[in-house]
């Protein structure tokens, strides 16, 4: 499986990186962990006259928190997400989510940045962001952008990022209460037959706000507002949380695959979504 | 055809430099360029681990890897591991717990598992088997590769103990 040619960039800054894509246009892309990209080029499915490997740029690495904002650089990888103690304690669905993605090999280099900005509704983090109401940061010819996680994405591999503009980083409020991210899947390192991301809180044994997203059952990842909505001020108990799945399923829209016809797709994904709102909120 | 690069690395402590496209993958890199042939190719799509290497302390798939990226890179193959007049402990764990059949999968395997008792030394047989999760056997059922990895880790740690 030899991949197309291609002229190979590793600049030391954005600047650098910034110069090629506006030089090269669509016929170049940046590449971050690559266990996206390079399958890809190695099937022949994706061509990239010139590649731009991130692993040398300054500065898009590490994980920050400050004043109750996570951000992660675009480079941290899924290894370091799972081992970082200060994100474990601000946001513990990341670790519960990172070690659902893949396998070891491919969590040492996996992004977080490359598993948001290339549309694949099967990457987990894009729903995920979406339930943290995470904000993406991008940087372009004509400067920085911010783009928020639930604006983002369009259809597969179609997302609100320009051909010219880097992914450098993501952010999102510290959550507060319960937390889970469930995930089924035909065996280790498979994408989500379905998967669901969901952050509660409580208040007086009442639910006071609640998120959720859902992974792989749209052409994008799909935050269910109405789903939230639905636990809202309720105990949480089985009539909320079938309303909350009967919101989720009027907002997703499955496909047939090798994973399974629609309605099966649409039966695994209320038995993850009341799952996961059970354990976050046994959580909360 | 793109131009090719100057390329700098080490490979089980020795500096190799040759003139190579970008776009080789490293498993090829190795096991054609530089000879090195412990590193298998099993599916050559990033699932069955056969071509794990460590590449700057990580467990990589070296076919999932341009020779480009590894430019300037530390790695190591099962051939820098052990050799068969002084077999690792791992090694020796696999053949005394019958921890392979065919053997197609144990560079890969054995690789692995090095990374994984040194981030975690002391793993219980379910850590084990999420942590060599990105590596496939077809002969074993896994049962006696679990086996092979828990003994080695408790005689790695009794030797540990004793060096204290």
């Amino acid at each position: 499986m030899i991949p197309a040619a291609f002229e190979y960039y590793r600049p030391k800054d954005m600047a650098g990186v910034l110069a090629v894509l506006e030089e090269h246009g669509d016929d170049a892309r940046v590449l971050a962990g690559g266990h996206s990209l390079i399958p890809m080029m190695k099937l022949r499915m994706a061509e990239v006259p010139h590649l731009i490997d991130l692993q040398d740029v300054a500065g898009l690495t590490g994980i920050t928190i400050e004043n109750g904002t996570v951000r992660l650089g675009t480079m941290t990888t899924q290894a370091t997400m799972i081992d970082d103690a200060a994100l474990l304690a601000a946001a513990p669905i990341m670790r519960e989510a990172a070690l659902q993605i893949a396998d070891p090999q491919v969590r040492y280099m996996g992004t977080v940045g490359g598993n948001v900005a290339n549309g694949d509704p099967g990457n987990d983090m894009p729903g995920l962001m979406q339930c943290l109401d995470a904000t993406f940061h991008l940087v372009g010819p004509d400067g920085d952008r911010d783009v928020a996680a639930r604006e983002f994405y369009e259809a597969a591999y179609m997302t609100d990022r320009e051909d010219d503009e880097v992914l450098v980083a993501v952010s999102f409020p510290a959550p507060e209460g319960g937390y889970a991210y469930e995930k089924q899947k035909r065996k280790i390192g498979d994408y989500a037959t379905a998967a669901a991301a969901v952050q509660i809180t409580k208040e007086n044994g009442v639910c006071a706000t609640a998120s959720i997203a859902m992974t792989n059952l749209s052409d994008t990842p799909i935050y269910s507002e109405e789903a939230g909505e639905a636990l809202i001020g309720t105990s949480v108990d089985e009539a909320a949380v079938e309303a909350a799945v009967a919101a989720m399923l009027g907002d997703i829209d499955p496909t047939e695959d090798n994973r399974g016809p629609i309605e099966f797709k649409r039966h695994a994904a209320a038995v993850i979504l009341r799952r996961a709102i059970a354990r976050a909120w046994s959580r909360a | 055809m793109a131009d090719k690069m100057h390329i700098k690395m080490t490979v089980n402590g020795e500096e190799q430099e040759f003139l190579a496209e970008p776009r080789e993958l490293l498993i090829h890199t190795l096991r054609e360029r530089l000879d090195i042939t412990g590193p298998h190719i099993g599916c050559e799509t990033t699932h069955c681990g056969a071509c794990t290497v460590t590449i700057d302390g990580k467990s990589v798939k070296s076919c999932t890897m341009f020779v480009a990226q590894a430019n300037g890179a530390d790695v190591t193959t099962i051939e820098g591991i052990g050799d068969p007049d002084n077999l690792h402990v791992l090694q020796n764990a696999f053949k005394e717990h019958h921890g392979l059949q065919c053997g197609f999968c144990t560079p890969g395997m054995i690789t692995r598992a090095t990374k994984l008792l040194e981030e975690n030394p002391n793993p219980t047989e379910e850590e084990v088997r999420f942590g060599m999760a990105g590596n496939i056997c077809r002969c074993t059922g896994y049962q006696n590769i679990v086996k092979s990895i828990l003994a080695a880790a408790s005689e790695m740690n009794a030797a540990k103990e004793a060096a204290e």
